[in-house]
């Protein structure tokens, strides 16, 4: 797998060119007109993007999410949910730098292999930062009225951290 | 929507960090934001572009819409929105390939093509259409397979088997994404 992952760029390069040489179209020039386009993209999402880490960044920084967490503290423990994890949990959607840095927190406080460590592992790869795609894709093309798209695609990481749950209480 | 979550959090934010005398943090908070931002920017800009004309490449010489074609059948079924020859959809698939090898900062790329060809069909342009959201509740769901960067810091803090993670990560992926894929079945169903 890790073989895979590592040799599936350059493969993915060399068919791309070749099949554009082969059908004879200028490769060059589509690389040109495509990057111009990429670059309009991303100029086009920039101001989100400041927008978005400037709001994330304040609301991170006020630990408002610690406070919010010590007053659900019974109730978690009633329910058997490590505390350590919900910044994780709570966390993920917002920001992936900020729950990778809770991640590495706990590996170096319980270890990877911990029950903690297990679980954090596999909650960073089955959810998304879902907030921060939403308003970056969203933004790109002008998009104002996001609809349902928020709910069910928060829904979905939920699925996710309770299937996380239950995984490493099964598996391990 | 958007905008009630950028008030929302800001505003917290700041009213939490005064109430708690946490002047200086929220201060330099503020201050400092504005370079991260542009950190970010500037990290994918060459990312986006380099991919974006990649894919250009395959779009023009056809073998875009051959991939396309190729995942019709399960696409289509997903977003039955779509015309089948649609560009979008060899840009959703790709997208979601990349995602699933755990290449985040391809799939990027991939992602924002794919919400432009998306807005071509799209009827009312300030509105998101139900392909939008089917897409990017895939996208969000996190359909991965090999966590990259769990992967990497797993190998870094020494775990006797950093890879034993893979399996039920798919699982839980595969929960979420299905999760949120009913979630939004049954929301199209119901406002048809």
């Amino acid at each position: 797998m890790n073989l895979l992952s590592k040799i599936i760029i350059p493969l993915f390069v060399v068919i791309v060119i070749f099949y554009g040489f082969k059908n004879k179209i200028n490769v060059y020039d589509s690389f040109l007109a495509g990057a111009k386009e990429g670059l309009s993209i991303t100029l086009n999402i920039f101001p989100a993007i400041i927008a978005m880490v400037f709001a994330i960044n304040i609301f991170l920084d006020s630990h408002f999410i610690y406070f919010l967490l010590n007053a659900f503290k019974d109730i978690l423990n009633t329910l058997n949910i490590p505390i350590e994890i919900m910044p994780m949990a709570l966390l993920r959607p917002v920001s992936g730098t900020a729950s990778l840095a809770i991640m590495n927190d706990i590996f170096i406080q319980y270890g990877p292999d911990s029950y903690l460590g297990r679980l954090a592992s596999i909650l960073q790869g089955c959810t998304d930062t879902t907030i921060y795609v939403l308003a970056l894709y969203f933004s790109s093309i002008g998009i104002k009225k996001i609809r349902y798209s928020l709910g069910v695609g928060l829904f979905a990481d939920l699925v996710g951290i309770i299937t996380a749950f239950l995984l490493t209480m099964l598996l391990f | 929507m958007v905008n009630y979550i950028w008030i929302f959090l800001i505003l917290i934010g700041i009213f939490f960090s005064l109430l708690t005398g946490n002047f200086d943090t929220i201060n330099n908070s503020i201050l400092t934001n504005g370079k991260e931002g542009f950190d970010i920017v500037i990290s994918i800009l060459p990312i986006i572009v380099l991919w974006t004309g990649i894919m250009k490449i395959a779009e023009d010489s056809g073998l875009l819409k051959k991939f396309a074609n190729f995942v019709q059948p399960i696409l289509s079924r997903l977003f039955p929105t779509v015309p089948k020859d649609n560009p979008a959809l060899g840009y959703i698939a790709s997208n979601i390939a990349a995602n699933m090898m755990g290449l985040g900062s391809a799939a990027t790329p991939f992602g924002l093509k794919a919400m432009k060809e998306l807005q071509k069909i799209n009827k009312e342009k300030d509105t998101a259409s139900v392909a939008m959201i089917t897409f990017l509740v895939l996208n969000t769901a996190g359909v991965t397979i090999v966590p990259t960067t769990v992967l990497a810091l797993r190998i870094a803090h020494n775990s006797a088997n950093p890879s034993e993670i893979i399996i039920p990560g798919v699982i839980a992926t595969f929960c979420s994404s299905l999760g949120g894929l009913l979630l939004d079945y049954f929301i199209r169903r119901r406002n048809k």
